[in-house]
């Protein structure tokens, strides 16, 4: 398998053999129950939805796979490159991991609201001082009569955050299979106990 | 939150000297040069000692040819082989940022009378 559906747990500090401290990020991940084999789509859950709030639907897809709760999301993964799709029914776990690998997670941000332009995009803002009043404004959004318009991607102020958003080249740094656990180098999208999914990933890691 | 404590406190050490600021210590630290390695010493005032959990991190200030040298080690890191307790001072704050701008005499600290510093595990180690 390539992914895992998760929970991210928080943040803290590991230290390596060398005695260096490594900020990692702790997500509880798995047991993922594979719902789903659709040649080379793999659908895994994650979580448990209560009976009543189960549509009879998703109850009917999920008693096919030969589970009694319905989980709380469902996500497809593909399957390894010649790797052996798993049966409906089976779990995948944290063991598809191991310390070393290179993964992508993805996961919704915390959202910040409506914010301006120098938070959102990072613009410089004016002066503060000196009779200025362009503090925190975007300044001129465009040339004037000639296009008469706007070009169309113009950063500005808006909505912030809340977004999907996959956070490349992350490094494994430890993998508890007991407890399904997953140690990871550097932050992840979200906030603690946010859904996040783990997909591995080929390429250099951002930390080598 | 908790499950996160539960998993830091794994990383924990267990082996630790207890020491407070105003004391001075010496910390072994393990220094890697090339594939040996090899202890080296620290020796001076803990002048404060900061967050919780595996976090925790002590400052050691100590005046090296004449010029003052702080180091902050995190209490848990395993590059610290040892931390030797060498005196208890008398202090009144648990931060002593103040000893920054003391110099010889009056960056002196009391002793704290009536605490028997373990003086045998210094020989006993060397």
């Amino acid at each position: 398998m390539t992914g895992l559906i998760g929970r991210k747990l928080g943040m803290t500090r590991v230290f390596d053999a060398e005695g260096a401290h490594v900020p990692v990020t702790v997500i509880e991940a798995g047991p993922c129950p594979v719902v789903q084999v659709a040649g080379t789509q793999i659908q895994l859950g994650f979580g448990a939805k209560k009976p009543k709030r189960t549509a009879k639907a998703l109850a009917g897809h999920v008693k096919k796979a030969g589970l009694e709760t319905a989980p709380r999301v469902l996500q497809s993964f593909v399957l390894a490159a010649g790797g052996e799709a798993p049966k409906p029914g089976e779990s995948v776990t944290v063991a598809i991991f191991a310390a070393g690998d290179r993964v992508k997670i993805t996961g919704v941000t915390k959202g910040r609201g409506f914010q301006g332009v120098v938070h959102r995009h990072h613009f410089g803002g004016g002066p503060e001082t000196h009779g200025n009043t362009r503090h925190r404004k975007p300044g001129s959004i465009a040339p004037g009569t000639d296009p008469s318009r706007i070009i169309k991607g113009k950063r500005m102020p808006g909505h912030m955050g809340a977004r999907r958003f996959t956070e490349l080249g992350l490094r494994v740094v430890k993998v508890d299979a007991e407890r399904n656990l997953l140690f990871v180098r550097g932050s992840v999208p979200g906030p603690f106990n946010g859904l996040v999914t783990v997909r591995k990933q080929g390429g250099r890691s951002r930390h080598d | 939150m908790d499950r996160l404590r539960t998993i830091e406190r794994e990383g924990l050490r267990t082996n630790l000297t207890a020491f407070d600021p105003g004391d001075t210590v010496r910390v072994m630290v393990r220094v890697r040069e090339g594939d040996k390695e090899r202890l080296q010493a620290f020796e001076g005032v803990c002048i404060g000692r900061r967050g919780g959990g595996i976090n925790e991190t002590f400052t050691v200030r100590k005046i090296s040819a004449g010029v003052g040298v702080e180091r902050i080690f995190p209490l848990h890191s395993p590059a610290i082989a040892e931390i030797e307790l060498l005196r208890k001072g008398r202090v009144r704050r648990a931060k002593l940022y103040f000893l920054r701008r003391l110099a010889g005499k009056a960056a002196r600290i009391r002793e704290k009378r009536g605490v028997v510093v373990p003086e045998t595990t210094e020989k006993q180690e060397a």
